[in-house]
């Protein structure tokens, strides 16, 4: 603590050692008075024989600093003081350094918090998500999920594999919990043994489910997540024990996962053991997650060769029953492609980011080519201070040290603003981000974003700081004070550095602009892709699960959606009521199965596989799916159990040539199934989404005698979503009136993911509108940016041409033609950044190929548009500072100096 | 040598703590400071005359061998 001592007691210090030298010098002056000097010769001797009087102070005085740090707080200090003089020129700066900042910032914890940071399991680079492709799968094996698991497969897996230290799968479902509360459709996930133990999160309170659990005839237990338990029992730590009702079942809870807990991407209200029965395994059906831990120091392509010996073994182990044949995988083409976890939850939002980061980036660069344009003008009004400063000995080091303070002080200061901005940012970013955007929870500022912050800041301080630095180092005492202030015009090589900052800003601002062209162009010709669908704004959707321990019979499963279409029929400003098996772009196929059609031979003996959904009467008329051929199902139709089916417009159009030509003709799927006759063709729906090619699809009745069964069984789906057509749609009033009408045929039917078909529409389309807006504020931003500095540069340019144009108008110029002079100038800095950004932009725009729909990257109405508007706001930033040119007096003009 | 580069020298020996400072009044009854060796000043002091007088002892052995 001495130094700190030293440092308060500094003051007496200094003060000791001017006493000590002035008395010196006075006792000095006096003997020298005394041998009889005048006062005045004295004094001048007693001063020669001193030294330099003020050095020597200075330097006793630094014995009691630290030379180096000090000297840069006095440039500091410096700094400080003459920003505080210029508030206009601060305040522009670090606004543009804030928002510019702040952006980066926002972005880049988005990209920590999704793609950087580990996932929250314990060693998570050790697990693994079980993606199998199988190309030869159709529909069953999508871009999305690969190809999913099957029990049989998780037990063959599970038992024989040699590369993991365990292994689960899971499915995700929603369940009714009754007997809590009023009856409530949760998010549950149905786990099998090894899901837990792999993911490797202890419970906050409780146990896991154990092996015991899943024991299908053994006691049935849950497991809640803790949001659900907070919300419905307070976080009461007594509920260990306790009996609920999940889907009609009694399940007694034994275990609650702690805060945060995540199934890969999902909140879990609930966690039931699948309680698999392995005596009546089959083959199929392909319908499950699966996850696994690596033992240590296994890589995936060991994984992949050990899963893939066991996927021939899976076929010999298990069958699909009598007479069929268990190696019709082979044509499947089944091979693990294994991927980390953390790939598994990111998904496709990685390039979209990347994007968005190399957006954000491009407007970071333009705000430093703008911040350095205006340092430089700023330095060039304190030329005569630099070169009065270097004449009087301060070194180039010195003062290009005090030119890069100043820089990396505002490049701090609007990192500090910077922050608040992100703040903001990432709130913003959370209304507008994608709804699916993953791992959402886990983006905060924390220490490795404010660290971004802090390198952005200084780096960038930095870059626009070097090149006045460079510049004004350089500077040459005799050269600059001497044409400093009667020359007609500032030369040549001083503009020049601002021309090219110009040019750089323009062609980014190209860039960014070309790439939110594309974006909206993309946005509108989804927009005008046909979905399927009409109308959705007034298409209210909602799920209603009936569970088999509810209500066991299939037939009155049916009955009671029957009673709930006409309840909900009766409400007041209902057109249209029906339900299906899934909603289009809900992300659920009910199912994919192969469809022989009659008369059809197929390659390879085998028909491909095709989409199925199961459709009431109504349910087209009230989603707004054009009946294109025949008609829709009645309810005869499906009580009787007529074999009769409608497809879509593309299945008809590809087995029998046209929509009408479909109607009559008949279609099965096992050769056990009697044919089923076309009674109606549909139009084409995009059920994944306007983006993805409509599917051909296979629309059952809702109630069927299931296929897959041996005997004749009656089935009819209990998970469904109801269309309901009313102009009142999405209002409080009118899901009040649907509530009550559900509820007046089965008080403990709950209703969940409530939502207009347009919100749902949105959804899907989330991506590309998200991508959209944050190109959309980054092109604004950087043609702002660019139009600025035109101006800038334009009417600086102006000002110090004011004498030449003086003298031009005094000569006889024309105002039009001087006008014309600066917006030529400007125009050729436009053009030639023009032409730097079309090929930037060219080259860029490849990689958001990807994103891009309907249009080319290299599209001429975009790259021809943008350029356009560039010049044309260029002339017009121009203008302004010409006009001001030509209305120069020429006297004042020359008068003035 | 300057006169005036005894100053940075009696500051420096201040801060290592050889010296200490007290105010006080001159001859001529001016204000002045007045500097005087501490315990640790003389033992430096004598450690440093040890110090150069080995370094004559050195030298005069080196010249006495010249000189023969």
């Amino acid at each position: 603590m001495r130094w700190l001592a030293e440092f308060f007691s500094r003051r007496r210090r200094y003060q000791d050692i001017s006493i000590s030298i002035q008395e010196h010098l006075e006792e000095r002056t006096e003997e020298l008075m005394a041998d009889g000097l005048s006062r005045k010769q004295a004094e001048q001797k007693a001063r020669r024989e001193f030294g330099n009087v003020t050095l020597l102070e200075e330097r006793s005085r630094e014995v009691w600093q630290w030379p180096a740090i000090e000297s840069i707080l006095a440039d500091l200090k410096f700094a400080f003081r003459r920003l505080g003089k210029s508030p206009g020129f601060a305040a522009t700066v670090l606004l543009t350094l804030a928002v510019g900042i702040g952006a980066n910032t926002t972005v880049f914890s988005v990209i920590n918090g999704v793609l950087l940071k580990p996932l929250p399991y314990p060693n998570s680079e050790e697990l693994v998500a079980l993606w199998l492709n199988a190309p030869g799968a159709g529909g069953l094996a999508n871009f999305s999920s690969g190809l999913q698991l099957s029990p049989s497969m998780y037990f063959t897996f599970s038992e024989q594999n040699r590369s993991f230290q365990s292994m689960g799968i899971w499915t995700p479902s929603t369940a009714s919990v009754t007997g809590v509360a009023e009856p409530e459709l949760v998010r549950t996930e149905m786990i099998s043994d090894g899901v837990l133990q792999t993911l490797d999160v202890p419970p906050a309170v409780g146990r896991w489910l154990a092996e015991a659990d899943q024991d299908p005839h053994g006691a049935k237990t849950v497991v809640l997540g803790y949001g659900y338990w907070q919300r419905r029992f307070g976080g009461d730590r007594s509920v260990i024990g306790r009996v609920i009702q999940v889907d009609a079942q009694s399940r007694e809870i034994v275990g609650v996962m702690p805060r945060g807990f995540r199934l890969v991407d999902r909140e879990v209200d609930l966690l039931v053991p699948l309680a698999l029965d392995r005596t009546n395994q089959k083959l199929a059906p392909f319908g499950y997650y699966g996850v696994a831990r690596l033992k240590a120091g296994m890589q995936l392509a060991q994984a992949d060769a050990d899963i893939a010996r066991l996927i021939p073994v899976w076929m010999d182990s298990w069958s699909n029953g009598p007479g069929t044949n268990p190696h019709v995988y082979e044509r499947w083409r089944i091979t693990p492609a294994f991927r980390s976890l953390k790939q598994l939850v990111i998904g496709n939002i990685e390039g979209v980011l990347w994007v968005v980061m190399a957006t954000v980036g491009l407007v970071m660069l333009i705000v430093c080519t703008n911040v350095a344009n205006l340092l430089l003008v700023r330095a060039e009004s304190r030329h005569q201070e630099l070169s009065i400063r270097a004449a009087l000995g301060a070194g180039r080091m010195r003062i290009a040290r005090e030119l890069l303070i100043e820089s990396v002080l505002l490049g701090i200061l609007g990192g500090v603003i910077a922050i608040g901005v992100a703040f903001a940012g990432l709130r913003l970013l959370e209304a507008i981000g994608p709804a699916n955007l993953p791992r959402l929870s886990e983006i905060s500022l924390d220490a490795r974003s404010l660290g971004f912050t802090l390198a952005l800041s200084v780096l960038s301080g930095l870059a626009f700081g070097s090149l006045s630095a460079l510049r004004y180092a350089r500077t040459q005492a005799s050269a600059t004070m001497g044409s400093a202030t009667r020359t007609a015009s500032v030369g040549r090589a001083r503009q020049r550095s601002r021309n090219v900052l110009v040019t750089a800003q323009v062609s980014m601002a190209l860039v960014l602009l070309v790439s939110a062209v594309l974006m909206i162009r993309t946005f509108s010709a989804l927009r005008s892709v046909d979905p399927g669908f009409a109308d959705p704004q007034h298409v209210q959707t909602m799920h209603i699960w009936i569970p088999d321990l509810l209500i066991p019979d299939p037939q009155t499963v049916t009955h009671i959606q029957n009673d709930i279409v006409d309840k909900l029929a009766a409400i007041p400003g209902v057109t249209a009521v029906g339900f299906a098996g899934a909603a289009p772009m809900e992300n659920n196929d009910p199912n994919w199965d192969e469809i022989h059609v009659e008369g059809k031979v197929y390659e390879g003996g085998e028909p491909p596989l095709r989409l199925f959904n199961f459709v009431s009467p109504a349910y087209f008329h009230a989603m707004g799916t054009r009946v294109v051929a025949g008609r829709d199902f009645t309810w005869g139709d499906i009580y009787e159990l007529r074999p009769k089916v409608i497809v879509s417009e593309n299945f008809a159009r590809e087995s029998w040539g046209s929509a009408s030509a479909a109607i009559g003709k008949r279609l099965r799927q096992f050769s056990s199934m009697p044919w089923q006759e076309v009674i109606g063709v549909v139009e084409d729906v995009r059920v994944h989404g306007v983006d993805e090619k409509a599917p051909a699809i296979v629309y059952w009745p809702a109630m069927i005698n299931d296929p897959y069964t041996a005997k004749p069984t009656i089935d009819a789906p209990r998970f469904v979503t109801f269309a309901i057509h009313s102009n009142r749609a999405g209002t409080e009033s009118f899901l009040k009136q649907v509530q009550q009408a559900v509820w007046s045929v089965n008080a403990n039917l709950p209703i969940a993911s409530v939502n207009t078909m347009q919100e749902i529409y949105s959804q899907s389309l989330a991506r590309t509108s998200f991508t959209l807006v944050m190109l959309a504020i980054a092109g604004t931003m950087a043609l702002a940016l660019s139009l600025i500095g035109i101006y800038g540069v334009i009417s600086y340019a102006v000002s110090q041409r004011t004498r030449e144009i003086g003298i031009r108008l005094a000569l006889g110029a024309q105002k039009g033609e001087l006008r014309w002079l600066f917006v030529r100038s400007a125009l050729v800095l436009t053009g030639v950044g023009v032409v730097i950004g079309l090929g930037a932009a060219a080259a860029l725009v490849r990689l958001m190929k990807t994103l891009l729909f309907g249009i080319s990257p290299l599209d001429p109405l975009t790259f021809l548009a943008v350029p356009l508007i560039l010049a044309t706001a260029a002339a017009l930033a121009s203008y302004l500072p010409a006009r001001r040119a030509a209305g120069v007096d020429p006297v004042e003009a020359l008068r003035a100096e | 040598m300057e006169e005036g580069s005894l100053y940075p020298a009696l500051q420096r020996m201040l801060k290592e703590g050889w010296l200490e400072a007290e105010t006080g009044t001159s001859a001529k009854g001016r204000p002045t400071r007045i500097y005087r060796l501490t315990d640790a000043g003389i033992r430096h002091l004598e450690k440093e005359v040890i110090s150069v007088k080995k370094m004559f002892a050195g030298i005069s052995r080196v010249l006495a061998v010249a000189k023969v």
